[in-house]
């Protein structure tokens, strides 16, 4: 019954071949994929079988309660389902988890591919020009060694705006150096489109490439990749150097899924980087008990505190978001900050009560524009706001972590609502003040009576500034 | 219980007629069942078009170009978002027990029809094999009936790839292997413009076919 019960939990990799045949076929590297996923023809693909470059794999693993599907670990017997399958004639299970990215069926074998090609190892691939302040060059070299060992993991705790991407710079010319493969992922889209333009100019020769949900280029070819955590279903033991930002962030913290893909993802004796500005509670516990190394930055990279959320209560926010309206008390504060030279980032609950507040603003006169997961123009609105185009952005959740605008002011619509968790508060805070030109920033969350979230939000602030003043 | 659609758990209403009745089983939760829009009422009484009153546009269209090829499309719920997204995901994607979650008003919606012999569409060979399931087959499988193959296909660009004007010109895609002497049913997935139900219905009606219909989920 043990083993019955223990074949359960364990997700052993051991079906991953272990012999990697060198080969030239850059985009089957490290691959995890369907039959109709291989961009080849039917006699290429047994020739590469027959040469194991490719190796096929049963799609699902049998476990003492049900089948495994091998792409994204999903055991759970509500996500398998059988469909009479008109290809083989008989009823065949097919794992209904990751059915988004193409079905896996019981029957049909899925394909991995060889992740032994020579990648270009260019001998001075950065071309950034920046320095890095102290601080962060610590954390580099950290990382540096890490990735020169090879084998081992690192936490690098960082604070909103404390340079994360200009800190893996060294790691990654490093990295590059040594014709390594690297892949970045992160789970939003947002932060892999952000990224992607600024790991473009600082590593030119290397052909950089994003991956995700609708993006462009879907080959996944290049030595170093940029990718939404989602991706990484298509991979199995391709890279060398797996950094993986935004640890924290929905939907990698809880989805046991995408934990089992990023770990598949990189070869076994790869360094893996997290990079986070606010660990869960199980990631903090391991660094309590010193499972996990991490390096912890808690200045931002101007120097400059991070600026201390405000706690403005405002009894009247329900009844008044309600009817689709702001108090008037916030609306003066609004009028207020219209006259600085800051733009304003207000972040609301839900899509609804976003889209519902932007028209109320648009009403009063404002020159403002609401962005949503549900935006089918959300990458344009961004960038125009960046570009100071519009002054005011009523957003969601979604635009909580990595990204950057230069100079803005930041308020919190009824921030005791389940939505806004301490790890929320502390990247939404995180928002203001990110240049050097405008290192502070106003940030008043309005709520209607203080939750434990926003307290340990604005103690977890005011902790990190108290440690970088000591550094 | 799981709800097929959005995988939320459904809690099953107790009620005094738990007492003594086993819970009815649900495939769909309320949320999902609430924004799939049920046909109640027709607005056109040919092909089940919601935002019409009497004949519509399309039908009066299809009686002068080819008068008396159908009898008449029957359909369960309107061709929304939500339904989209479902068609997507069911088809395209081939996430085939979906379609549990909309059985029961499938077989509500066939009540009167279950004398005539279920017709389904037929995929071309290689589109079939793509997706492992015939659409049509197993809307038919899933209301109970015994699915009836009287048609075979040349291989064609999906309809749904197409506009409006190059499907209304498309030549007819289907052969005809087998008449039959009873009343057939059609069965699809979606009504758009009815041409496929009518390619297939003409041939039928020439083979000497008393009487031609149709079903669908969507319209």
């Amino acid at each position: 019954m043990i083993s019955s019960i223990r074949s359960y939990f364990p997700q052993r990799l051991s079906w991953i071949p272990t012999s990697r045949p060198p080969h030239e076929y850059f985009e089957l590297a490290g691959k995890l994929l369907l039959k109709h996923e291989i961009p080849l023809s039917e006699e290429q693909i047994s020739h590469l079988v027959s040469t194991s470059v490719l190796t096929k794999v049963d799609s699902f693993e049998r476990h003492y309660f049900g089948p495994r599907c091998r792409r994204c670990g999903n055991q759970q017997a509500h996500f398998f389902a059988t469909m009479p399958h008109a290809s083989c004639g008989r009823d065949c299970t097919y794992c209904r988890y990751c059915i988004q990215m193409g079905r896996v069926l019981a029957c049909e074998p899925i394909y991995i591919g060889s992740s032994n090609v020579k990648w270009p190892a260019p001998a001075h691939p950065c071309a950034w020009e920046g320095t890095l302040t102290p601080a962060q060059e610590m954390a580099a070299d950290e990382l540096v060694t890490l990735v020169q060992s090879g084998g081992g993991e690192r936490l690098v705790w960082a604070v909103c705006g404390a340079g994360k991407t200009e800190m893996l710079f060294p790691a990654i010319t490093k990295a590059l150096q040594q014709g390594k493969r690297i892949c970045l992922a992160t789970p939003r889209t947002d932060v892999v489109r952000e990224l992607l333009p600024r790991m473009k100019t600082a590593f030119p020769q290397v052909g950089v490439q994003a991956l995700y949900g609708d993006s462009p280029d879907k080959r996944g070819n290049a030595p170093f990749l940029l990718a939404t955590t989602h991706q990484l279903y298509r991979f199995a033991h391709a890279f060398d150097v797996m950094i993986i930002d935004e640890v924290d962030a929905f939907p990698f913290h809880n989805d046991p899924s995408l934990h089992f893909v990023s770990q598949r993802a990189a070869k076994p004796e790869a360094a893996v980087i997290y990079l986070t500005a606010t660990p869960r509670k199980k990631q903090k516990r391991k660094i309590r008990y010193k499972k996990l190394p991490v390096t912890f930055i808690p200045r931002r990279f101007h120097g400059h505190p991070l600026p201390v959320p405000q706690l403005k209560l405002t009894p009247t926010l329900h009844r008044s978001l309600k009817k689709g309206e702001l108090p008037t008390r916030i609306l003066k504060s609004i009028a207020e900050q219209n006259l600085t030279h800051r733009q304003l980032l207000l972040f609301l609950p839900s899509i609804k009560k976003a889209e519902e507040i932007a028209r109320f603003l648009l009403e009063e006169g404002y020159d403002v524009k609401a962005v949503h997961a549900e935006d089918t123009d959300r990458a344009e609105k961004i960038a125009a706001f960046r570009k100071k185009e519009y002054r005011m952005l009523v957003t969601t959740t979604i635009l909580e972590r990595g990204v950057t605008f230069p100079s803005v002011d930041v308020f919190v619509i009824d921030a005791g609502h389940a939505v806004f968790d301490e790890a929320a508060l502390v990247q939404i805070a995180g928002r203001a003040g990110r240049s050097h030109e405008d290192p502070s920033g106003n940030v008043i969350f309005y709520h209607i009576g203080k939750t434990d979230e926003m307290l340990d939000a604005v103690d977890a602030i005011l902790y990190m500034n108290r440690l970088g003043e000591k550094g | 219980m799981r709800c097929v659609i959005c995988f939320e758990e459904i809690l099953p209403e107790v009620t005094w007629s738990t007492f003594y009745k086993p819970v009815e089983e649900k495939k769909m939760c309320s949320t999902c069942a609430s924004k799939n829009e049920k046909i109640t009422v027709p607005g056109c009484t040919a092909c089940f078009r919601m935002d019409s009153k009497g004949l519509c546009r399309d039908c009066l269209q299809w009686q002068k170009t080819s008068p008396g090829v159908l009898d008449g499309n029957k359909s369960v719920y309107a061709y929304n978002a939500f339904a989209k997204d479902f068609v997507a995901r069911w088809k395209y994607r081939g996430d085939y027990v979906l379609l549990e979650a909309l059985q029961e008003e499938i077989q509500k919606g066939l009540t009167g029809d279950r004398e005539k012999q279920a017709v389904y569409v037929p995929l071309s060979e290689e589109r079939e094999k793509e997706r492992g399931f015939n659409q049509s087959k197993a809307i038919i499988q899933a209301a109970g009936l015994q699915p009836v193959s009287l048609f075979q296909r040349k291989h064609s660009e999906k309809q749904s790839k197409r506009k409006k004007r190059d499907r209304m010109e498309a030549e007819n895609p289907f052969t005809l292997i087998e008449t039959s002497p009873d009343p057939v049913l059609i069965v699809d997935d979606i009504y758009t413009t009815g041409r496929t139900v009518r390619h297939m219905a003409s041939l039928l009606k020439a083979g000497g076919c008393p009487s031609v219909s149709s079903f669908t989920i969507f319209r």
